[in-house]
């Protein structure tokens, strides 16, 4: 049986130590090819013409003149007449041309006629329930009801008394007809009270059933101390520094070669055959490097097909498509934004009893989900409501650490009210109900205290001011969050060939991981051969298929594949070589590029010596992450962490600056800890970003977004970040539970932390983040109107 | 961004005469780090762009007894690193160093600096200066108008006069000559600003045949002056609200006093409120504290930037008071 | 490319330009362009008419609008390029090289798209994130904003020019020891603005620095690497 296991942290050569990343110096040089920096022979360049309105009904399209136009090569209509467009900048149509501009001007020759149809881009707390009822109708609404099998005549009396939310025309009336609406009904419709403001409908609004947990009425009941507060953080932007975008081209009439940029090199070519009407197999797709993703890069997105298409048309010509940066930031996913009326009751001694979350919420045109709120706590006595809003933001997408960060500002922000409240430090708060954070309690508590030592939290602590406060104050704040991290699934093939030269292939990606750098050294630690004699061959359809970059995933996966077809290929040297050492394979190891006996060193074969037994054929392994044939599971998953944020806040103008960053955090083994690290300053910073700065921001007339650039899409720069200390759990009961990726928890709490540090300086809390000049102010001028505030509005 | 035809001048002569009647034919080309971002975004599309960077003797700094003049063509980096400023002029000194980013400053010129256009987001995403919906109603009142004028917003124009540099120039009383094929002309800075009421308008008097050539500085000595700024981001950023504050100092008392606050209206403002309440007084804090509300007695904030109100007035507190505390400069 | 919500009062947009007419190579059509200049097609307009005395009536833009044509402007003959490409030199990294090219295309578009020096990237394309950082004449710019036909004459030097043979520069040493890039989109900029910082004081102050990098931003999150590595430069530079 072969032993896949990790080995002991001091049998390892490689694992777990400060390895620089392997792709660095490619990076630094300027020479890492990325999708948008690859060049095709005969290349023609692709635009995309987008809808300005927030939802419309596409009339007609009419390409010809832009067809006419010299060095124009394709146009594709991607959206045709009848489609419904649901957010500004959808796609309507795409040109290749042979350059850029041809493209652009081809665009703007492209005539549309959109009939508009009233949009809502704001996310502000939805009408209660009765409110909702006397909503104007919309079309959706009134299919909705006909849906539901309302009677003619109850449906009738409510468009006579509710209205509809714009003029519905002759075309959509026949529509109705033909799937059965009765005259009375059409009729109804067509003298309809039309709002003038009609925006808001009921279908924007979908209500999940009230969960429930405990007895949540007694609980309250029985709490000495209820806090009541609003919180919540707006939709973000992922602002990929590399946007969306790919080269596509038919190398014949049923062969696509694409180059994307993704972080799923192996689910990109399934997710394009159906809709170019081509098989998987044949579409191939590649990628060297990538810009960025942070959750938004899986699919290949409506763009990427209408390149292929344009490709096709154009007689298999390579055609790019790469995002403009406002479609980047208009169309290329947003975080959901996530709000919450909490109350959060406990006992004097800071025992925590119940809770109850009002929470909402825009996904955009797809419902979204409520937050995993309360969030690592187990509250005893839960009411959790939640109602999406369907809108017209845009599409949304998972975001580094889907709904945690949203989650733990909620929970832990409104857990900091209750505190000081109760006038507890937050970390005596949080020890007395460390059991409800369940199976990780102790890593929680272990985490907690180093973090304190290093921000010096003790000293830093005061409770939150009374009164007024008036120039430069600061304040400490803390969060928990988990995260998930087992390995996806990841097929290895790592092939040792005769001349000792090692080969690995896996269809993963490397976008920030480190993928390429921990393939390579649980490869070499476990060859005994060095990282810079293997090649390393990701990002290509050619090879064995690797799960997405999601979910902290990669590192479990590629890691655990990798080992298991190192350890299986080694294994198979050790047979072919064991009679030449006189000794049974199972007596070997392989160190320092040598094959030895174990208990007798100076029996030793030079790595090249070894391989050349090989004969001429190379000898081949696939490893398999899941391989549950053949335990152990190399990876884990659940990790543990905690952030706390010290800030400065300028009580009379708002601005708040983060002073010092602290986060301490658990991730299994440690594959490479100078990547490990750099996840978290990355989460750190990337969480002061989120915090302080980032916002969509839509403008309710036009339903666009105001701020699709880097001007006003603000991410946190260099002079934004102030000290910042990273703590990684190591030791034995952490390297037990096997590799677990960090690539998203760190950035979960510090948007949580910064927010309660924040209350702690200035006595009050800001609701929403970003935690901006004026949102500051507001919570410093209106304390007592706190509840009134609503976001968006 | 669409085609255009491309001219060098070596003159200003020729600059002027290459220029066009009306706006939206012709652009000059300085920096270049505004008017190539208004191009991609199709917010101008000029015929001819006139490159004015090859006529030399717009760029520099000469000083002597009537003070300092500098060449329009002179990049904001050249003068935040200049001697004369960063001695007779350090408001400006900051204001400069402080504006934009390293790239930024080495590539724009002071000249465009004067002249670049909002950067408000109704603009730049193309709905117009003075944006109105279909049915006329204006859409900054009704929208997202949190960084837009407190001051000087009754009529149509709300967006705020960008530069963060041309307080502290008019605080010290600066002048600019500008020339066009009709002859020469010499005007304060701050008349130089306009606030537009139709689209037709732009937000400064610049004729669209018109170059900006040089500014001048009158000596500064026996002034005390300070720029303060309040970001929002740390890094380069727009600034929500710009003080600029030069006093001329009788013993302790203030003999007179310029106060120009930006990002707050349609043009720099010039605070005269602020200014007499200032004059003749001994500074301290409740004296900056009653000037600074002089400053914004008259601000109306729109539905959502109530908030600049108060920065505004901070800014213009801390900025008198940094200049008296900073002393003689 | 512009919004395309309908206003009022928009004259940046013009009608005639969609209106199917033939257009020249200069993109602008002939009723388009008999609006600008106001005069009659019979009598086009020759370049040396338009003397400064005659602003009140005509518009001073000529219809000369060929590439490589003059026009005669204050009694001088002065050269006007494009709209169409004309050859254009550069000199980048110490080497030469020539393309056509349109006045429009900006020194970054050049660079990537004619000369495969992808080191700068395309990321705002307007000036507000430093991902297209260059030295030109010594001082950083974003190369997205300097029009290639403006770079002909001066000394480029990009992110490609700082390796010697297969040696990184010890500012990429600094940046790789430190882990300063993540998914490396940002990093060419950035180092290219730290070159800038030290080229200028080799041991820079905090203030330095900051002022130095507050111009590139980075998505994923590597300021503290960066800052490590110029900390470790600024101690083991030369003065």
């Amino acid at each position: 049986m072969p032993d896949y296991r990790w080995p002991d942290s001091e049998d390892r050569s490689l694992i777990g130590k400060r390895v620089p990343r392997v792709d660095s110096p490619l990076k630094v040089s300027g020479k890492a090819k990325y999708t948008y920096d690859v060049k095709r022979p005969e290349i023609l360049f692709g635009k995309v013409l987008r809808c300005p309105y927030a939802h419309a009904k596409i009339l007609s399209i009419d390409i010809r003149a832009a067809e006419r136009m010299p060095g124009v090569k394709a146009v594709h209509v991607i959206q045709g007449p009848g489609s419904i467009i649901h957010w500004a900048g959808d796609d309507v149509a795409a040109v290749a041309a042979v350059d850029e501009v041809t493209a652009e001007e081809a665009i703007r020759a492209i005539e549309v006629k959109y009939q508009r149809l009233p949009h809502l881009v704001n996310d502000a707390e939805p009408p209660t329930d009765s409110d909702l009822a006397r909503l104007p109708l919309g079309v959706d609404d009134i299919n909705e009801m006909l849906d539901k099998g309302v009677p003619a005549d109850e449906l009738i009396r409510q468009i006579q008394r509710e209205g509809v939310t714009a003029r519905v025309s002759e075309n959509e009336l026949d529509e109705l007809q033909t799937i059965g609406v009765n005259h009375a009904v059409l009729d109804a419709i067509r003298g309809a009270f039309v709002h003038p403001s009609g925006e808001v409908r009921r279908a924007n609004y979908r209500k999940d059933p009230v969960q429930i947990q405990g007895e949540p009425e007694q609980a309250f009941a029985a709490a000495d101390f209820i806090a009541e507060g609003l919180y919540g953080a707006s939709a973000i932007a992922h602002c990929c520094l590399e946007s969306h975008g790919s080269i596509s081209e038919w190398t014949d009439r049923n062969h696509l070669l694409v180059h994307m940029s993704t972080q799923n090199v192996s689910g990109i070519a399934g997710q394009m055959a159906a809709p170019l009407r081509v098989p998987a197999a044949n579409i191939r797709v590649h990628q060297d490097h990538v810009g960025g993703g942070f959750g938004s890069k899986f699919g290949p997105d409506r763009w990427g097909i209408a390149a292929a298409e344009l490709s096709r048309k154009a007689g298999g010509r390579p055609v790019r498509i790469m995002l403009e940066r406002d479609a980047e930031l208009k169309v290329a996913g947003a975080r959901p934004s996530a709000y919450a009326r909490v109350k959060v009751g406990a006992k004097k001694d800071g025992t925590l009893l119940a809770w109850h979350s009002e929470s909402w919420g825009t996904a955009g045109p797809g419902a979204g989900a409520m937050p995993p709120i309360p969030y690592v706590f187990d509250i005893p006595h839960q009411r959790l409501e939640y109602t999406a809003i369907r809108n017209h933001v845009g599409p949304a997408r998972p975001w580094r650490g889907s709904n945690h960060s949203q989650a733990a500002v909620i929970t832990m922000c409104a857990l900091d009210d209750l505190a000081a409240k109760l006038k507890m430090d937050p970390l005596d708060f949080f020890l007395k109900n460390l059991a409800l954070t369940g199976p990780m309690q102790d890593v929680y508590r272990e985490e907690v205290e180093i973090a304190a030592s290093l921000m010096e939290w003790k000293s830093k602590w005061r409770p939150w001011p009374k009164s007024g406060v008036s120039g430069v104050v600061r304040g400490v704040g803390f969060s928990i969050h988990t995260g998930g991290g087992r390995g996806h699934a990841s097929d290895c093939d790592l092939s040792i060939h005769p001349d000792g030269s090692v080969e690995i292939k896996v269809a993963t990606q490397d976008i920030g991981t480190g993928t390429r750098t921990i393939i390579l050294m649980v490869a070499a630690d476990t060859l005994g051969v060095p990282m810079e004699s293997i090649a390393l061959h990701i990002g290509d359809t050619l090879y064995p298929p690797s799960g997405g970059s999601g979910g902290s995933t990669t590192p479990g996966g590629v890691s655990a594949s990798t080992r298991r077809a190192a350890v299986d290929a080694r294994d198979a040297l050790f047979a072919r070589v064991a009679s030449a050492l006189s000794a049974q394979p199972e007596e070997l190891e392989s160190v320092n590029g040598t094959i030895r006996v174990k208990t007798d060193p100076q029996r030793w074969l030079s790595w090249q010596e070894a391989c050349s037994k090989l004969g001429a054929i190379s000898l081949n392994m696939r490893g398999r992450n899941p391989n549950r044939n053949t335990p152990p599971d190399l990876t884990g998953s659940g990790v543990g962490g905690v952030t706390m944020a010290e800030v400065e806040v300028d009580a009379d103008t708002g601005v708040v600056r983060a002073r010092k960053m602290v986060a301490v955090q658990d991730c299994g083994l440690i594959l490479n800890r100078k990547l490990a690290e750099s996840s978290c300053y990355g989460g750190l910073i990337m969480g002061i970003s989120y915090a302080l700065f980032e916002e969509k921001i839509m403008d309710r007339t036009s339903g666009q977004m105001l701020n699709p650039n880097m001007e006003f899409y603000r991410l946190a720069g260099f002079n934004d970040i102030p000290e910042l200390v990273v703590h990684l759990m190591t030791g034995g009961k952490y390297d037990e539970r096997g590799v677990i990726g960090i690539g998203e928890p760190p950035v979960i709490s510090p948007g949580a932390a910064i927010s309660n540090a924040v209350a702690n300086a200035i006595g009050v809390r800001v609701p929403f983040l970003p935690l901006t000049p004026d949102r500051v102010l507001t919570a410093l001028d209106s304390r007592e109107q706190l509840l009134e505030k609503q976001p968006g509005a | 961004m669409k085609s255009f035809e491309y001219a060098s001048p070596t003159s200003t002569e020729q600059a002027v005469s290459l220029l066009a009647r009306e706006w939206g034919q012709a652009e000059i080309l300085a920096g270049g780090t505004d008017l190539l971002a208004l191009m991609k975004d199709d917010i101008v599309a000029p015929r001819r762009l006139v490159n004015i960077k090859g006529i030399t003797h717009l760029e520099g700094v000469s000083a002597d007894a009537r003070g300092l003049r500098i060449g329009a063509l002179t990049r904001l980096s050249d003068l935040a690193g200049h001697a004369e400023i960063q001695r007779g002029y350090p408001a400006l000194a900051e204001a400069l160093i402080e504006s934009a980013s390293p790239q930024i400053r080495n590539m724009a010129t002071l000249g465009g600096n004067l002249c670049q256009r909002p950067r408000c987001w109704y603009f730049r995403n193309g709905f117009g200066l003075l944006p109105e919906d279909e049915t006329g109603k204006e859409l900054i009142a009704q929208g997202e108008n949190r960084y837009h004028a407190i001051l000087g917003n009754d009529g149509p124009a709300k967006f705020v006069s960008p530069s963060t540099i041309v307080p502290a120039l008019i605080a010290y009383g600066a002048t600019l000559k500008l020339e066009s094929p009709k002859g020469r002309r010499e005007l304060p800075l701050e008349e130089f600003y306009r606030i537009p009421t139709t689209e037709a308008e732009r937000e400064h008097n610049l004729q669209p045949y018109e170059l900006v050539t040089e500014v001048s500085l009158p000596p500064a000595k026996y002034a005390s002056a300070a720029h303060y700024e309040i970001r929002h981001r740390q890094a380069f950023d727009w600034p929500l609200a710009v003080a600029a504050v030069v006093l001329r100092m009788n013993g302790r008392h203030v003999q007179s006093a310029r106060i120009v606050m930006g990002q707050v209206a349609p043009v720099p403002w010039l605070a005269q409120e602020a200014a007499q309440a200032l004059t003749g007084k001994i500074v301290s804090a409740e004296t900056a504290k009653l000037a600074a509300a002089a400053a914004v007695r008259n601000a109306k904030p729109l539905s959502q930037n109530a908030f600049k109100v108060r920065l505004a007035r901070v800014a213009v507190e801390r900025a008198i008071l940094k200049a008296a505390s900073g002393g003689t400069a | 490319m512009g919004n395309q919500y309908p206003k009022r009062g928009d004259l940046s947009r013009d009608a005639s330009s969609r209106g199917g007419e033939s257009e020249d190579s200069s993109g602008v059509s002939r009723r388009e362009f008999l609006k600008i200049s106001g005069a009659s097609a019979a009598a086009p307009l020759l370049a040396g008419s338009l003397l400064a005395g005659s602003l009140a009536g005509e518009s001073l833009v000529s219809e000369s609008l060929v590439c490589g044509s003059t026009i005669l402007a204050a009694g001088e003959v002065v050269p006007v390029y494009g709209p169409g490409p004309l050859p254009m030199e550069f000199s980048i990294n110490g080497k030469e090289y020539k393309a056509n090219l349109e006045p429009r295309v900006t020194l970054l578009d050049a660079l990537r798209d004619q000369f495969d020096l992808t080191g700068a990237k395309r990321v705002c394309d307007r000036g507000e994130c430093g991902a297209c950082t260059v030295l030109v004449d010594n001082r950083t710019v974003y190369a997205c904003s300097l029009l290639a036909i403006e770079a002909q004459g001066r000394q480029i030097l990009t992110v490609e020019s700082l390796m010697q043979r297969s040696a990184l520069h010890p500012i990429q040493q600094a940046f790789v020891d430190h882990d300063a890039s993540q998914c490396g989109f940002c990093t060419p900029g950035f180092v290219v603005a730290c070159k800038a910082v030290l080229d200028k004081n080799p041991k820079p102050t905090v203030d330095d620095i900051r002022r130095g990098l507050s111009g590139n931003f980075c998505r994923c999150g590597t300021y503290h690497g960066i800052q490590q590595a110029m900390a470790q430069l600024a101690l083991t530079q030369k003065t």
